[in-house]
């Protein structure tokens, strides 16, 4: 049994919410589930940091990131608070019977490897309770491409929800999961091996991406040829 | 330090009078933005590859080699030759038989492209691009340095006693630059050979790069080509210039923003995070002085001035702005900022100097025509007659 390393520093939480009224019911749930799971980790000696990531005062410049590829500013700042979370709360509004366009072009600028094994709250809110199945139906679909780690429990808000006592115990179940994949370290104990099978970009974005010559596997079957390899072991040229 | 232009040779509506160019027009405005770089004193034009309109350069070579009559000292490049598509053994015949006829104006740039159904139009598979690219290289590096080459890969037949003809000018093959921005193993076999590394820094932000072109330099010199610093780095750039600023926005404004490349990203926030230099020869040297800041010393300067449907005329102010303002002051410049033992970008000239010192180039003349229309091992009279051909085994 070996002890968490990471015990005594606080757990970065960053919650990205494509809410846009103001307040936003997704907002609201964000900040809920937020703060539910920042209960249950100081109930367990934790201390935790949440960093709310709001789009929608970025949507332009999520819009042209979509069309030009590189991010601006603002977006990568956003990009650079995920790549270091250790937990994700991820919430939309539900719009015309699916996650907002907002929230799916930002998810859609974000590189594959940036949330591998993150563990993952995923949240929607919706005018009626006709949408429950957005979440489980599109966003874990979505976050399962990623291979982000979201937790069994999803939640969902229309409005009847916001007076009822059972979401928030669906708040309490979901930040109970995610708490329980933080305080394991998952995400370390998927990774630490098998980063390296993942596909990676050159210094992108990921915390762990490959930026210098000391992060490069020479010995790739890729490498080889780069170095003047054949592309498969080459038969003895005297015929031998 | 070398400066010139690259064009991808678009045709696109000019937004200002809405009239669009004939591909026939445009055919022979690159030929005059050549010359006229020709005869301002820059040092490169390169020229791109693309099979689908609305650009035009699908034959790069047959362009270049009627702009080596007509032009005097500048250097021939591509931007780029597509090294996935193309097979190599048409790139070493086609390009050394260039390098001839431009009397050593030559070297290239090769590199995977950027649109995707060209793979299938030639009968390739993206999918397999990157190791494509790498294998491709490997056979041309070959074709150029060998009289005969014995050989077998994953997506070409095998070659058998083969020699590409003709052998390259002095039996000194181009120089050779690897574009690329993204995949770190086009920059390792960049390094390996010791041929030059070429960044094209525009659409980007601001040194998003330089990881790359770091990671070329250190190959660099664990191959032993040289130090880091030594590396051959190449650089894109774009400009629009005019005497003051204001007139440089308000004039190419229009063709930014009419140009989808750009994404309706407002002109000045390009101009803000990319190497995009809009303005009077003072901002744009000094704009382009911050790459050396950022890159350190490097080879060539190459700098986009005719995208987005900008009229001829325009465009050869452009060059003239270029070679008579701002290029010579950048010149002195950086010459003056570079470390000692940083070398120039290699010509024809240089590699035969390194190849031969003070001795004669080697000039390879074939034995007689044996009836068959094959050499086989010894096609030329300096080659060894006893040299055995291997065939590669049938499988």
């Amino acid at each position: 049994m070996t002890d968490n390393v990471n015990e005594g520093t606080p757990v970065k939480i960053v919650a990205i919410t494509a809410g846009v009224s103001d307040p936003s019911t997704t907002r609201m749930l964000s900040d809920r589930i937020a703060q539910k799971v920042t209960d249950l980790l100081r109930a367990q000696g934790r201390e935790a940091i949440v960093t709310t990531v709001d789009l929608a005062p970025m949507a332009g410049e999520i819009a042209q990131t979509l069309v030009t590829t590189y991010p601006g500013e603002r977006v990568q700042a956003a990009i650079d608070v995920i790549a270091e979370a250790d937990a994700l709360i991820v919430s939309t509004p539900v719009y015309k019977a699916g996650v907002s366009g907002l929230f799916k072009s930002f998810i859609d600028i974000l590189d594959n490897d940036l949330i591998i094994a993150t563990p993952t709250i995923l949240a929607a809110t919706a005018g009626t309770s006709r949408h429950a199945m957005v979440v489980d139906e599109q966003m874990r679909g979505l976050f399962a491409y990623l291979r982000a780690l979201p937790v069994p429990t999803s939640l969902f808000a229309a409005p009847e929800d916001w007076g009822a006592s059972a979401l928030t115990d669906r708040i309490a179940r979901a930040a109970t999961e995610l708490v329980a994949l933080v305080q394991a370290d998952v995400r370390t104990a998927m990774t630490a091996s098998s980063w390296d099978q993942y596909q990676h970009q050159f210094a992108g974005n990921a915390k762990r991406a490959a930026r210098s010559v000391g992060d490069i596997d020479f010995s790739s079957e890729l490498m080889r040829m780069a170095a003047g390899g054949a592309s498969r072991p080459k038969r003895d040229a005297s015929g031998a | 330090m070398q400066f010139g232009i690259f064009s991808i040779g678009d045709i696109a509506r000019d937004p200002l009078t809405g009239r669009t160019p004939s591909e026939a027009e445009r055919i022979q405005n690159i030929v005059r933005i050549a010359q006229k770089a020709d005869e301002v004193g820059l040092d490169v034009f390169a020229l791109g590859e693309h099979h689908n309109p609305p650009f035009v350069p699908s034959s790069p070579v047959a362009i270049l080699s009627h702009v080596a009559a007509l032009t005097k000292n500048i250097v021939l490049s591509t931007a780029v030759t597509l090294i996935t598509t193309n097979d190599p053994v048409r790139i070493a015949e086609e390009y050394a038989m260039l390098q001839h006829l431009a009397k050593g104006r030559l070297d290239l740039m090769i590199g995977r492209g950027n649109t995707v159904p060209v793979y299938p139009w030639f009968g390739q598979d993206i999918r397999q691009g990157v190791p494509l690219a790498l294998e491709n290289y490997n056979l041309l590096h070959r074709l150029w340095r060998e009289d005969v080459v014995d050989w077998e890969g994953s997506f070409r037949t095998p070659l058998q006693g083969f020699t590409a003809t003709p052998r390259p000018l002095d039996d000194v093959p181009p120089f050779v630059w690897h574009g690329s921005i993204r995949t770190v193993e086009i920059a390792e076999q960049a390094a390996y050979y010791g041929n030059g590394y070429f960044a094209n820094h525009i659409l980007a932000p601001n040194f998003h790069f330089k990881p790359l072109v770091d990671f070329y330099r250190e190959r660099y010199e664990f191959y032993g080509h040289g130090t880091a610093q030594q590396a051959i780095v190449g650089l894109g750039g774009q400009v629009f210039i005019a005497k003051n600023s204001q007139d440089a926005v308000t004039q190419f404004r229009p063709y930014f923003e009419s140009y989808p490349l750009f994404g309706g990203t407002p002109l000045e926030v390009y101009m803000e995070r990319t190497p995009l230099s809009v303005g009077s020869p003072q901002e744009v040297i000094e704009k382009t002085l911050t790459f050396q800041e950022g890159f350190g010393d490097y080879q060539r300067q190459l700098f986009n001035v005719d995208l987005g449907g900008l009229p001829i005329e325009q465009v050869l102010e452009q060059i003239e702005l270029l070679g008579t303002e701002v290029v010579p002051v950048l010149r002195k410049e950086l010459e003056g900022r570079r470390a000692p033992g940083v070398p120039d970008a290699p010509t024809h000239a240089s590699l035969v100097r390194a190849k031969y010192g003070d001795a004669e180039p080697r000039q390879p003349a074939p034995r007689q025509h044996r009836g068959d229309n094959v050499i086989g091992a010894s096609p030329y009279l300096d080659n060894d007659p006893n040299q055995a051909v291997s065939y590669p085994s049938v499988h």
